[in-house]
């Protein structure tokens, strides 16, 4: 389960050897084998799988090349629309619904030779930590199923890890692809704001989300994250300029670099021992092959979650309220409109995204806008413009990604302070809008996999992969 | 207007104090934030994406020439750009909406500060923004009130179709100079082409704050905002009406309630809206979809290079080029594309002047332009037509009265005047010795009439006379030159 598997592949399918049709085979049976304990997947697109790989298989027997993702099964997280194919946000509020159009990032991989197979489970509408927010029940660690695997997009990263597929995409608004990475075992990345059109993705909070992959290696990540970056002229707050490939880079090592290790995020209460001890012996890894390393204090970072909890669920607030019943979806009846509305949003949505609304709308309304809404987002600049002083002085910057391994299904599902505590380390990245991933880096407690973050300043995904790759390399 | 100049100086004890908001649709060819057409008529929810109906993952893209539109009327009426201006969201549940919530724009427009002259009178316009149209809901069973409705329709052609809302200063003092604003307002933004202003389409909507104090006051009376006039004659009306009902509850001593009232055009008064709507939290916070509007110098440099003549200018060059009256040069400037009809036909003038021509287009062209709904820029007769009509008039060959005649088979059945006179056989005839014999005969053969003339008093004479003239045009078909036959006629009865 290590490795460049999807290169590999894909080299192997552009090459002939081996036909999309065996590979895509190959990865559906493993879904049916264990997808009934783990439930990752809303979807399996077999037919439509078997339908794209004969179409490659054909390409290449004609002598084309299908692209850089020949041949290569993918899990699309279930808030990615795919036209014809029912995409839930794991919420019953959107049954039914069959998107007429594709999103880009999704349109960027099928023009590349990728198959997909299956649409994965999430958090409502991508609001949690766990995946249990899921309507249709929660997604299983693959590495212990008595574990959750870490959310939003926790179907995402146990299909990777599960081997159901060697890429998936993901969507990551305050730490939703990195986390279930880390918790997973797999490298998850959060690409610059911007770098990955949106378009397609079905919002949580429109300033913060963003599209990226997970793969089992670093490589594989550059290489999806190669064909789903650039412009797009559909979605405004995408970045206009040309992105600059990553795989070429990959290999270039860290000598010279200087990386910091984030103070506010390297001790404290909630932090597992060996979370920490991962984060030196990461830094002490880089140090090795000739980084320096020094500590670095981000002393806005520590706010982070509350700021983020007013602005996340604000936008959330807005961009959930076209789930009224009228259009599409979910629609229970009353005796007029309104009633229609409410009645519909009571049954469509579940509890944590209706407490994400409520808290949302309280921090927009007149007489409160200022303290919560507004208050927030000075803190967010105060987080930017802290980052920016950090990297003056450093190039990537390390922390945990998570500040725990996997916990039990049922764990924090009671207390959602401690379950928002989980993107503690992950969500000042957000806020910043800049790049972070996590990589897998030895184990911790009941020997399940721990993630280390690295984290970059703002199209710094060129220097934050070649650290990524060298700490792949040096994992225990 | 009916009724007296307005109600506000009826009583000198108050004054009104009326802002206006007028929400203009911009003729953009494509929707705010889509590329779907921006067209009045088509098949409900033809004219529909993903984007502009709000479907789940699909996000705006800034329309850029709704943007130039703007800096248009920026330009036009004094407005300053700021460097940068931003859109928020406005969130509220419609079903017409279909994102459950409006982009519009809030803390940032993208034009602020800007005033226009009407009538004398300077009226301060505090902004102008860019927002999006909702689209719009059908009520079906139940005679289509809202209330009784079995069902409601709703078409999303309109949503997404870009507005330009236009906020006044509180500095109109009466319905009429209301009127007047608006007025001015639709000549502007016909003139810099950026909507077609159709009242009654609700291409151009305007809502009315209004509040009353005593003169001399300085603070703001307690303010009411009116909706649903569909034309000016129903704005200046409806607030006449409201002014008239805030004095009188006032002189009750009773005391106004801040609200929304709904104009009824049946009853000619104001009603409150019992709307949840009036006191809503609106949540405005910025839209995180879109990045800053930035106008560019060049941009602006372009808009500016490209300004039409605005009307109060226009007006004031046609008034002093062409001798008409202010009445007419409006009239003219009111109706879209008129003036320029006019303008081409007066460049194409070989006899008869710049006022004959304002007349037939005040007269028979704008009432054939009502009757048919074309643009002047389709008539069937060309300006050039006009003009050749205009100058067989004044040569004499027709008479004004044939003209009209020939003008509208012009109008209705593309031809030119000329052809038209000559298939008709018209000529005007004005020859004295021609028309001189045909009076000879007619009095002869009535000599009991021309002794009765010549007998009789003013009256009588006057009833003679128009009996002579109507045998007379009978006589020579209507081709004599009335003016000739006029004088002759006189010649020979005083004979």
């Amino acid at each position: 389960m290590t490795g460049v598997q999807a290169l590999d592949l894909a080299a192997a399918v552009r090459r002939g050897e081996r036909s999309a049709t065996d590979v895509v085979e190959e990865h559906l049976a493993v879904i049916a084998a264990r997808d009934g304990e783990l439930n990752a997947c809303n979807l399996v697109t077999g037919d439509a799988a078997r339908e794209t790989a004969a179409v490659i298989d054909a390409a290449v027997a004609r002598g084309e090349d299908p692209g850089p993702l020949a041949g290569v099964p993918i899990a699309l997280k279930d808030n990615l629309c795919t036209r014809g194919v029912p995409t839930t946000c794991s919420s019953k509020i959107l049954e039914g619904w069959r998107p007429p159009y594709t999103a880009t990032a999704v349109e960027r991989v099928l023009a590349a030779g990728a198959v997909p197979v299956a649409k994965t489970n999430l958090d409502e509408f991508a609001m949690g930590s766990s995946t249990e927010n899921s309507a249709f029940g929660p997604t299983r660690n693959p590495r212990d199923p008595s574990r959750v695997p870490g959310g939003s997009s926790g179907g995402s990263a146990a299909a990777v890890a599960a081997g159901y597929a060697p890429l998936a995409l993901g969507s990551d608004t305050g730490g939703s692809i990195r986390q279930p990475a880390a918790l997973c075992g797999v490298v998850g990345v959060k690409p610059t704001y911007g770098l990955v059109s949106r378009y397609g993705l079905i919002a949580f909070a429109s300033s913060l989300d963003q599209i990226g992959p997970f793969a089992n290696s670093v490589t594989d990540a550059a290489l999806l994250l190669d064909v789903i970056a650039g412009p797009d002229t559909a979605d405004s707050t995408s970045i206009r300029s040309e992105a600059e490939p990553i795989l070429p880079q990959l290999e270039r090592g860290v000598a010279g670099l200087r990386v910091g290790i984030i103070d506010e995020l390297a001790s404290g209460e909630g932090f597992q021992p060996e979370v920490l001890a991962a984060v030196q012996q990461a830094a002490a890894a880089l140090e090795a092959a000739g980084a320096t390393v020094d500590h670095v204090s981000v002393p806005s970072a520590q706010y982070g979650l509350s700021a983020y909890y007013l602005l996340a669920p604000a936008e959330a607030s807005s961009n959930l309220a076209r789930y009224d019943g009228v259009r599409y979806g979910l629609r229970v009846d009353g005796e007029d409109v309104s009633v229609m509305n409410a009645r519909t949003r009571e049954a469509g949505f579940g509890p944590e995204v209706k407490r994400r609304i409520m808290l949302g709308t309280y921090a927009l309304s007149a007489g409160y806008y200022d303290a919560y809404y507004g208050q927030a987002q000075r803190v967010r600049t105060l987080i930017i413009r802290d980052f920016a002083r950090a990297y003056e002085q450093f190039d990537v910057l390390l922390s945990p990604t998570s500040p725990t391994v996997a916990f039990p299904l049922g764990a924090k599902s009671a207390e959602p302070l401690a379950m928002y505590l989980s993107d503690v380390c992950t969500i000042p990245t957000n806020l910043a809008g800049h790049p972070a991933m996590s990589v897998p880096f030895g184990t911790g407690e009941a020997g399940l996999p721990v993630g280390v973050q690295v984290l970059a300043p703002a199209l710094g995904e060129g220097v934050m992969f070649r650290t990524a790759r060298v700490l792949e390399e040096a994992a225990p | 207007m009916s009724g007296p100049m307005n109600a506000g100086v009826i009583d000198t004890e108050w004054e009104a104090v009326i802002g206006l908001e007028v929400h203009c649709e911009l003729s953009t060819a494509t929707k705010m934030f889509c590329s779907c057409p921006n067209e009045f008529g088509a098949e409900p929810n033809t004219n529909v994406c993903p984007v502009c109906l709000g479907l789940p993952g699909s996000l705006p893209v800034l329309n850029e020439k709704a943007v130039e539109y703007a800096l248009r009327f920026a330009e036009a009426v004094h407005l300053h750009v700021p460097a940068e201006s931003t859109f928020a969201r406005k969130n509220y549940f419609y079903p017409d909406m279909p994102k459950d919530y409006q982009v519009s724009q809030f803390e940032e427009p993208i034009t602020i500060d800007g005033w226009i002259d009407v009538d004398g009178e300077r009226v301060g316009i505090e902004r102008a923004h860019l927002e999006e149209d909702t689209g719009k809901s059908t009520h079906v069973g139940g005679g289509g009130r809202i209330h009784e409705a079995t069902h409601s329709l709703v078409d999303y052609n309109r949503a997404g179709v870009p507005l330009m809302e236009i906020v006044s200063r509180p500095d109109i003092r009466s319905a009429e100079q209301a009127r007047a604003y608006a007025s001015e307002l639709r000549a502007v933004l016909l003139a810099i082409g950026v909507s077609d202003v159709k009242m009654e389409e609700g291409s151009m909507r305007v809502d009315a704050n209004v509040s009353v104090r005593h003169v001399g006051v300085k603070e703001l009376g307690t303010k009411v905002e009116i909706k649903n006039m569909n034309s000016l004659r129903s704005l200046g009306r409806a607030i006449e009406s409201e002014i008239e009902r805030q004095i009188a509850v006032l002189e009750a001593g009773d005391r106004l309630v801040q609200e929304t009232r709904h104009w009824d055009e049946a009853d000619g008064r104001t009603h409150s809206m019992r709307s949840k709507e009036g006191s809503s939290d609106y949540r405005y916070f910025p839209e995180p979809d879109l990045v800053p509007v930035a106008p560019t110098a060049e941009m602006r440099a372009a808009v500016q290079a490209a300004m039409p003549e605005l009307p109060a200018a226009r007006r004031a060059r046609l008034q002093a080029e062409w001798g008409i009256t202010e009445h007419d040069a409006r009239t003219l400037l009111t109706s879209e594309g008129l003036a320029d009809y006019a303008e081409a036909a007066v460049a194409g003038l070989q006899s008869g002047t710049p006022k004959d021509v304002v007349n037939w287009c005040l007269g028979e062209v704008l009432a054939h332009l009502n009757e048919s709904g074309l643009s002047p820029e389709v008539l069937p007769l060309a300006p050039d037509g006009l003009a050749e009509l205009v100058a067989i008039v004044a040569d004499g060959t027709i008479s004004k009265k044939q003209a009209k005649d020939v003008l509208g088979e012009c109008l209705t059945q593309a031809k030119r005047p000329k052809q038209v006179v000559e298939e008709r056989g018209l000529v005007q005839v004005s020859d004295a010795g021609e028309l001189g014999a045909v009076i000879d005969e007619l009095l002869a053969a009535n000599p009991d009439d021309v002794a009765a003339y010549r007998a009789g008093d003013d009256k009588a004479r006057k009833k003679k006379r128009g009996f002579f003239m109507g045998e007379l045009m009978k006589a020579t078909k209507g081709q004599a030159n009335p003016q000739v036959l006029n004088q002759l006629l006189d010649e020979k009865l005083q004979g």
